[in-house]
């Protein structure tokens, strides 16, 4: 029987992976994959209360953060590419245009 | 009688016509011919409304007219509370100003005249200029005479002040000129304040400064005999104006440096006329200054002293006008005098024989001037009888009625003003005599060095039309025409008239001789309308002018009805004031006849001493200047009057403004600087304080951000993963705190 608690832990761990994945790794796109971790850990979560309350609002959330995932993806790629037709690289570290 | 504003007009108008289209575009003759007009049509006027004047009966000879009303009612504050300041344009004939009337006319036309020829060969322009000033002094001199009332007087006061100033500095190219216009000035302003004073206090005193309304108000008030009261102080005041106008002690100086003014001028306004202001001044306020006996003493005194002091230092002068300048001012004394001892009709008899005498000797000397092309010193002239003959005669006749010589007219005047003075005060009578002795001295003296004796001046070329003169020149001809002591005194008028070279001295042409011819006629019968009861005459002079020295209120034709009845208040007061004249009269025959008889004596002794000192024995003269050479000396130089008012009033002021300066130099330039020193010192401490407290607060913040800021923009790494890492141990510090410490 998979409870609540299930998919809370896995919703969890899948958001301990993104967040960890988006500190700890150089590559700008695995950051992003990550970072769509962390959305759709948050995705499960919000489903799996919706199934266990019997309410709605839960999936329309979840609807909504996909549209929004959708919307990042489409901006967050661009700005990568467009970073690396300036910058010839994809490595986080050696962006920082905002340091001091 | 109702146009006598027109007499004063008239005159204006020939000054304004001169002096905004003469000046420019007149020629000689046209400017002269508008001035002596307008003066002729004045006389005319003046002639026909003194005719009127006359046949009103005694007591009714008065008449006012108001032309206008110049200043409306004002609320002023006087002694009865608050009263209305308002003077009309009024002018007002009666007695006294119909005679001054008639002096200033007859006078000032003959003097116009005359000024056509004299001054001939000034400029175009400055001949129009003079009769402008000329026009416009008789303007004003004749507003001062008509006015009826104190204001109006003022302004005519103040007129021929400033024409005498224009016409004295006429020469205003020549320094000595122009500061006698100023000293002259100066000298009458020093009087005009005592006189506008004094109307202050008429005005606080009375309300009112109408004459008559004044005259009638005093009469009701107490003689101030033993106490030093308002009437008093008024009378000061006006006397204190008197002495600047008449050239009195200590006031006097002026008069003979405006001997500078052209010739004419002296006669016309220096000797006839304005001077005599301040007698007739004293005259028309004689009910306040009967009411006033200490004053009068005063008055009495000044005068005296005034004759004897300028009598004196006539004896010695060389100048020929100046002897004439201190001859008026010692005349003028005389007529203080009698004013002084209450003989007002004696002393105003005497402002109008005088008018006509010293207006001859001053006329008959710029005939001698002019005939000398322009010298003044008499040591240079001498036995120029033979050359200027009309001259000679005119001014023998003049100089015989200053004398005091019957029947000529200064010895009716003058005889009445020493018996009244004899009268009343021993000391003045004392005084006058003695002035009398050196008047008919100095008087001769000037006859003798000008006309008798030989020719002392210098030579001139005996060519073409001048040989008939200069058959009997002095050989000494080497001197040339243009001596530059003949030229010396007068540079614009000297050095032959300009028609060529001065060709001897020559008789001046008709249009001088005729008016000292005149004048002459007048100088000798003026005094018959003056004949003394003593010597069968009825003294009709002193009866004609009574009424304007009384406070009868002669109820005037324009307003019979309302004064009626003050006319009557203040006549039953009028008795003191009148009735000290009355009694003077009753003396007996015998001792006024003996006075008579003295008076003329002692010009007699007078004429005889000139006689011997400057005609049969001339050494004697500078035998006794050499023997008291101290007092000559001292007379010579005027008593150093003018050294002493240059050392106390004239340096007094100067040391004052210097004493100003000294003060506007350390106190308020002091203040100023040390205001503007306060304000650098503080600016200075504002800016230090400005520098380190402001600014080091403004710069210790932006120093604190700044020095904070190298260690706190390490913090921007620029990498997101330190962000986002910091951002998570927030979150986790959040959440920890919401979770164990809720």
């Amino acid at each position: 029987m998979i409870t609540p608690t299930h998919y809370m832990v896995l919703s969890a761990a899948l958001f301990t992976i993104g967040v960890i994945g988006v500190l700890v790794r150089r590559n700008i796109i695995i950051i992003f994959m990550s970072i769509e971790l962390m959305l759709n850990a948050v995705n499960i979560n919000l489903i799996a209360f919706s199934a266990q309350l019997h309410h709605v609002v839960g999936q329309v959330f979840a609807v909504f953060v996909i549209a929004v995932a959708a919307a990042e993806a489409a901006v967050g790629l661009g700005i990568i590419l467009s970073l690396y037709r300036n910058k010839e690289t994809i490595n986080i570290d050696e962006m920082n245009l905002m340091r001091w | 009688m109702k146009y006598i504003w027109l007499i004063p007009l008239l005159p204006g108008i020939g000054a304004a016509i001169n002096g905004f289209v003469g000046i420019r575009s007149f020629s000689r003759k046209t400017a002269g011919a508008v001035a002596c007009t307008m003066m002729a049509a004045a006389l005319g006027l003046s002639l026909v409304a003194f005719w009127q004047l006359l046949a009103l009966p005694g007591e009714e000879r008065a008449y006012d007219v108001v032309v206008a009303q110049w200043i409306p009612s004002i609320p002023l504050m006087t002694q009865h509370g608050i009263g209305a300041f308002q003077v009309p344009w009024g002018f007002r004939l009666d007695p006294l100003s119909g005679m001054m009337l008639l002096v200033v006319t007859f006078i000032g036309t003959l003097i116009h005249v005359y000024s056509t020829a004299y001054i001939a060969d000034e400029p175009r322009g400055g001949v129009a200029r003079f009769f402008c000033y000329l026009n416009l002094f008789c303007f004003f001199m004749l507003t001062l005479v008509l006015g009826n009332n104190f204001l109006v007087m003022f302004v005519g006061w103040e007129g021929v002040g400033l024409c005498s100033y224009l016409l004295i500095g006429y020469w205003y190219e020549k320094k000595s000129a122009s500061d006698a216009g100023k000293k002259a000035f100066i000298t009458n302003r020093v009087g005009d304040w005592g006189f506008i004073l004094g109307v202050f206090l008429i005005f606080y005193t009375f309300g009112t400064v109408d004459f008559r309304a004044i005259q009638n108000a005093a009469a009701t008030m107490p003689v101030e005999t033993t106490h030093f009261g308002v009437l008093s102080f008024i009378c000061l005041l006006l006397f204190v104006g008197a002495t600047g106008k008449s050239a009195q002690i200590p006031l006097y100086v002026w008069l003979p440096d405006a001997m500078e003014g052209p010739t004419p001028v002296s006669a016309l306004i220096h000797a006839a006329t304005m001077v005599t202001a301040g007698v007739y001044m004293v005259g028309r306020n004689a009910v306040l200054f009967s009411h006033a006996p200490q004053v009068m003493m005063i008055v009495a005194t000044v005068g005296v002293l005034t004759a004897f002091m300028a009598a004196t230092i006539g004896l010695v002068q060389y100048d020929i006008k100046r002897v004439l300048a201190y001859s008026t001012v010692s005349q003028l004394g005389y007529m203080f005098a009698a004013m002084g001892v209450g003989a007002f009709a004696a002393g105003a008899f005497h402002l109008m024989t005088h008018a006509f005498f010293k207006a001859l000797l001053f006329l008959g000397s710029g005939s001698v001037i002019h005939g000398m092309g322009g010298e003044q010193d008499m040591r240079k002239m001498g036995g120029l009888k033979k050359y200027l003959p009309v001259t000679f005669v005119t001014m023998l006749i003049g100089t015989l009625a200053i004398a005091g010589i019957p029947p000529f007219s200064g010895f009716f005047s003058k005889d009445e003003i020493l018996f009244r003075a004899f009268l009343s005060n021993k000391f003045v009578w004392v005084m006058a005599v003695a002035s009398a002795l050196m008047t008919a001295f100095y008087m001769f003296r000037l006859m003798a060095m000008t006309f008798w004796g030989t020719y002392r001046g210098p030579a001139w070329e005996a060519a073409g039309h001048g040989a008939s003169h200069g058959a009997q020149a002095p050989a000494s001809a080497a001197h040339a025409a243009h001596d530059p002591h003949a030229a010396h005194d007068d540079a614009a008028h000297g050095g032959g008239h300009g028609h060529g070279a001065w060709h001897g001295p020559h008789e001046s042409p008709s249009a001088m001789t005729i008016p000292l011819q005149v004048l002459a006629v007048g100088a000798l019968v003026a005094g018959l309308i003056g004949i003394p009861a003593a010597l069968g005459g009825g003294n009709a002079i002193e009866h004609f002018l009574e009424p304007s020295f009384t406070a009868q209120a002669v109820a005037s034709h324009e307003a019979e009805g309302a004064p009626a009845a003050e006319a009557t208040a203040a006549g039953v007061h009028e008795a003191p004031a009148a009735g000290e004249h009355e009694a003077a009269p009753h003396v007996s025959r015998g001792l006024e006849l003996g006075l008579m008889a003295f008076s003329v004596l002692i010009a007699a002794l007078g004429i005889g001493l000139a006689r011997k000192f400057y005609v049969t024995s001339p050494e004697i003269s500078d035998n006794l200047a050499a023997q008291f050479a101290g007092a000559h000396r001292v007379l010579s130089n005027k008593y150093y009057v003018d050294e002493l008012y240059g050392a106390t009033a004239i340096g007094g002021t100067f040391a004052a403004g210097r004493g100003l300066w000294v003060v506007d130099r350390v106190v308020v330039d002091g203040a100023v600087n040390g205001t503007g020193w306060i304000t650098v010192v503080t600016a200075w401490f504002s800016a230090l304080t400005d520098r380190t407290v402001v600014d080091g607060l403004v710069n210790l913040v932006g120093g604190t951000v700044q020095e904070s800021s190298h260690v706190f923009r390490r913090l921007q790494t620029g990498l997101v993963q330190n962000y986002a890492l910091l951002m998570i141990f927030g979150v986790f510090g959040f959440v920890s705190i919401y979770l164990f410490v809720r």
